[in-house]
């Protein structure tokens, strides 16, 4: 496992999360794939997909009882690109695409999977909260955790409605939100939003980019008039 | 048998229905009976199929669905100035509150910090649609029991603390004043006075509900003892908020884990009740709300001067990066984690609801109640439709 501090040279050391992971490495062992400490944010521990359910018990034995939530994230980039605006999307492609293509797999804690689950859980003696994640294999099933957790039911049932995710041993696996008779995993990337492709999108952002030397002066107007105010009302 | 006394006569009364008990099979077959989806105690349109034998609930599915709106999926589609227009409109009693963390998530990642000045405000407005919000639960709890008149009081109340909420954002309910960075604009003049005595009224309006509701012998017959949660199936379940500390645990993000807002510069204490039950919950909720009005009274004391908007470029965009910020909304913990690509907008936004964990209790804690206490307890769990079904 590898640990991750933020590359900002100011933030504090936060030792209380530090320890925290160091405990969760014992507790875990090899279950533990890849951790990310944030100071003063909750804690991202990756753990392997096969001890999804064990992982879940230690780390409510550790303390952490109150069960926040349980989604899933698909990595994918959608096809028909963020705005589904061709015309737009089109204009913007020099721009933007390398930046996304660039991190298409990654976030806090990694991943290599285009599905993850994570859950969020949060400790009230020791005031932090801690997500976990996992990567979700070709098999599209993971065990549930409803029996550690009552809570985690419904959220469950909305990753598998949203995003076609099953999980092993859950006995109401039937949509929440969604008519049975509904096709489609909505959340995932893939699924268009009918919307945007029977109207363009009005509310695409086209603000002119002010030239420098304005900017500057509308800055300085800006601050003078502020100042005029007195700072307050 | 001649009976020589009335305790006689009784006890032979009593064994006959013993005897006709244990030799009559009555044929009770279950009965299916829908609450909702059209119900004053469903603050929208919930469906619970319940289950009976007799009078007795033996199981109370919630159907939901009925006002899916798919935020976390148009939230893909919009920049980040645009979400907080769908945000406003999933707890749309407390909207401004709900625009908070979203805000507060996105300026974490883009490593922003609004002023002070900005923050107070926020927490002001955060506070009144608090008030505002409890103040129709504090009303409403008595509808579902059957006295009318506290929810007559509570809208004519409510609505002092919308038109204070209406004088700065310039909308009652979907006011869509949180900027990332700060706020769109400063408090009108005069404000601040007239804020001091809608508080004074709203205490007034929480005295009121105690002596009409808190105080009556019906109200407390029909709430104590019905629906009583334990703290360790609540934890489990993830209630969050109210109902939460009703089962007497000590837990308040305000206090426990503020992401920045002025809720530690000022003196104020957290609400708990040992019980439980749907009585502790309005009890609860109750305090909360004078409470409330405490906050703001303070907050508008100790309100500093300076500038309402942090430097942020005009158009933003959010650097890479995952974040999860969660407040304690009117309704329990909001929270939401958001996923950026360093796009104009979210990359994946999952939007954790606290109605949504507080009625996944209720399969649980209907379990064996009668009828009538089916609309206490869900009156007491308190829960906003579009805070549900997103």
């Amino acid at each position: 496992m590898t640990d991750e501090t933020p590359p900002e040279e100011n933030v504090d050391v936060d030792e209380k999360r530090e320890a925290l992971i160091t405990s969760f490495s014992e507790i875990l062992g090899e279950d533990l794939v890849e951790s990310q400490l944030r100071p003063n944010e909750d804690l991202w521990l990756r753990v392997r997909s096969e001890s999804w359910q064990d992982s879940i018990r230690a780390v409510q034995s550790a303390g952490f009882e109150y069960f926040g939530f349980l989604s899933a994230i698909d990595w994918e980039i959608a096809p028909e690109g963020r705005y589904e605006d061709t015309e737009f999307d089109g204009g913007l492609d020099e721009e933007d695409d390398e930046p996304v293509e660039v991190d298409s797999s990654t976030g806090y804690a990694g991943g290599e999977s285009r599905f993850q689950i994570l859950a969020q859980f949060y400790s009230l003696s020791q005031q932090v909260g801690v997500i976990l994640k996992t990567d979700v294999g070709e098999d599209m099933t993971i065990d549930t955790i409803r029996d550690i957790f009552p809570g985690a039911d419904w959220h469950e049932r909305e990753t598998y409605e949203m995003f076609g995710i099953s999980f092993r041993g859950h006995p109401t696996l039937q949509p929440l939100y969604l008519p049975t008779e509904f096709e489609g995993h909505p959340l995932r990337k893939d699924f268009p939003l009918l919307a945007r492709q029977v109207k363009p999108w009005p509310g695409v952002v086209d603000i002119e980019e002010i030239p420098e030397h304005l900017e500057a002066q509308l800055e300085a107007e800006v601050m003078a008039a502020f100042e005029a105010n007195g700072g307050a009302s | 048998m001649t009976a020589t006394s009335d305790r006689e006569q009784m006890a032979y009364i009593s064994s006959q229905a013993a005897d006709a008990r244990v030799n009559v099979e009555l044929d009770t077959g279950d009965m299916t009976l829908n609450i909702g989806p059209q119900h004053p105690a469903t603050h929208g349109t919930l469906r619970i199929a319940c289950q009976l034998d007799g009078e007795q609930v033996i199981r109370a599915e919630p159907m939901m669905g009925y006002m899916h709106r798919g935020y976390e999926k148009l939230c893909e589609v919009r920049t980040y100035p645009q979400c907080t227009t769908l945000i406003n409109r999933i707890d749309w009693l407390g909207s401004f509150a709900n625009e908070v963390p979203f805000i507060l998530a996105a300026e974490r990642l883009m490593e922003v910090e609004a002023p002070p000045r900005a923050q107070w405000i926020r927490t002001i407005l955060f506070e009144l649609s608090r008030v505002a919000n409890l103040a129709l639960f504090l009303g409403d709890m008595g509808v579902q029991i059957g006295a009318l008149t506290p929810v007559f009081f509570a809208f004519r109340d409510r609505e002092r603390v919308l038109n204070q909420i209406e004088e700065v954002t310039g909308g009652r309910f979907h006011p869509n004043f949180d900027r990332i960075g700060g706020l769109k604009d400063d408090i009108p003049k005069g404000w601040i006075e007239e804020t001091r005595s809608v508080m004074v009224k709203m205490r007034t309006f929480c005295d009121e509900m105690e002596d009409l509701l808190v105080g009556n012998e019906i109200f407390q017959a029909r709430c104590r003892g019905v629906g009583v949660i334990p703290p360790e199936v609540a934890l489990g379940y993830g209630l969050s908020g109210a109902n939460l500390r009703a089962s007497g645990v000590d837990w308040d993000l305000r206090r426990d884990a503020n992401p920045g807002l002025a809720w530690d510069q000022i003196e104020w204490r957290v609400w708990t009740h040992p019980d439980g039950d749907s009585f502790a919950r309005y009890w609860v909720r109750l305090q909360e709300t004078r409470e409330a009005t405490h906050m703001v009274d303070q907050l508008l004391d100790g309100l500093p001067s300076g500038p309402i908007m942090a430097k942020v470029p005009r158009i933003i965009k959010v650097p890479a990066g995952e974040a999860y910020v969660s407040t304690e909304n009117p309704l329990g913990e909001m929270g939401y984690y958001v996923v950026s690509k360093g796009d104009l907008g979210p990359f994946r936004v999952k939007i954790r609801t606290p109605s949504f964990n507080n009625i996944s209790i209720v399969p649980w804690v209907m379990k064996g109640v009668y009828v009538p206490d089916v609309i206490t307890i869900l009156g007491s769990l308190y829960f906003i439709l579009g805070d549900i079904d997103r």
